[in-house]
């Protein structure tokens, strides 16, 4: 555990710097994300000794967006009169997002369909 | 009783308690969550929202005090963003089997969050910050949230906007792709974590590994692309 957070806050450190060294529209964290991905293509040792930690955090991916999520509460106080605007681009706009990649990563690679199971337990 | 109200006054000052409800309604929306069977219509983010929602409400407590303490778990988010690698370097020989659909998709999916947002926006009369904020919503709430401060927009709207998308596409998914006929794990994983960032990764963790090793990799190339893409994108659309 001590070593994936090592690494983990290692590589941000690294994204964080070059970013704002370099001054990139590109936050910092996915910076370090590459530089991970590029030491973990590497050295692939690497990935056997952070990704129990590395799965653990990202199963618990959905609580990290809690805090922001209560700032929905704040943010609406400061939006009247634009509610139409902002249905339309988060419902509107997401769904019509999920149908465009979906359909298009469908209509391009028939070898996935191929593998299709419909066990009704799919997202 | 006068004892119990200090004590809270006391408890309400320190970042513990602001931590505490985090973990504490994540906890119960979970569990809530699995009493439904893990329906996605129980999503475990808007329910934890709600409830910390109403404690703030009943308890007067104002969102700054919360983030005291809550911002030890929003923290995070910034090494879980490095963390994205870990399934993305485990996942890389099937990633580079499916490298032309995945690359169509992205390019094809990232291209429609940003324009589609930004277009419904100005066509329902939303302002110009509003615009420049709900660009990068598709992307996770750190990418997103450096590209609406580097395009000018509120940080803290385009965090909102963002948990939103997630919290909608988490919920519809599986209904869009039952009706769609789209059924391979893969293409609905990549779709729900390309769209909805985190939250639909979480959602699709829970019910396949195929899909979830792909909502990861949605998640992951359109944080990169969105942040390389939004800040060019955003403003043409803007002066259309």
């Amino acid at each position: 555990m001590l070593v994936t957070f090592s690494v983990l806050l290692i590589c941000q450190c690294i994204g964080e710097g070059i970013a704002y060294a370099l001054h990139l529209p590109v936050p910092g964290p996915v910076i370090g994300m590459m530089t991970l991905f590029c030491a973990l293509v590497l050295r692939p040792a690497l990935l056997d000794r952070i990704q129990a930690t590395g799965d653990d955090l990202l199963r618990h991916l959905s609580l990290l967006f809690v805090p922001a999520g209560v700032g929905i509460f704040v943010a609406a106080t400061s939006l009247q009169g634009q509610w139409p605007a902002i249905i339309a681009a988060v419902v509107v706009g997401t769904l019509t997002t999920l149908a465009v990649t979906a359909l298009v990563m469908r209509a391009v690679s028939p070898t996935v369909q191929v593998t299709d199971k419909d066990d009704g337990a799919q997202p | 009783m006068n004892e119990l109200g200090t004590v809270w006054v006391y408890l309400s000052a320190s970042p513990l308690l602001g931590l505490t409800l985090t973990i504490g309604a994540y906890s119960c929306a979970n569990a809530i969550s699995a009493r439904c069977g893990l329906s996605p219509l129980a999503n475990p983010v808007a329910i934890a929202i709600l409830l910390i929602g109403a404690v703030l409400a009943l308890t007067n407590m104002s969102y700054a005090r919360y983030f005291q303490g809550a911002q030890f778990v929003h923290f995070l988010l910034g090494p879980a963003t490095v963390a994205l690698a870990i399934p993305l370097a485990r996942h890389l020989p099937r990633v580079r089997k499916a490298l032309f659909p995945i690359l169509c998709a992205l390019l094809a999916g990232s291209t429609t969050a940003i324009v589609s947002a930004v277009l419904l926006v100005r066509a329902f009369g939303g302002s110009a910050a509003l615009a420049l904020s709900v660009g990068p919503k598709s992307a996770t709430t750190p990418i997103a949230m450096a590209a609406s401060q580097y395009l000018g927009g509120i940080p803290a709207l385009t965090a909102a906007l963002v948990i939103s998308t997630g919290i909608v596409g988490a919920i519809s998914a599986r209904y869009l792709f039952d009706f769609l006929r789209i059924h391979s794990p893969e293409v609905r994983g990549f779709a729900l974590g390309l769209a909805s960032h985190g939250i639909g990764t979480a959602q699709a963790i829970q019910v396949n590994p195929s899909a979830a090793a792909f909502a990861v990799l949605g998640m992951g190339l359109n944080g990169v692309l969105t942040a390389v893409l939004a800040p060019y994108l955003v403003p043409v659309l803007l002066s259309l």
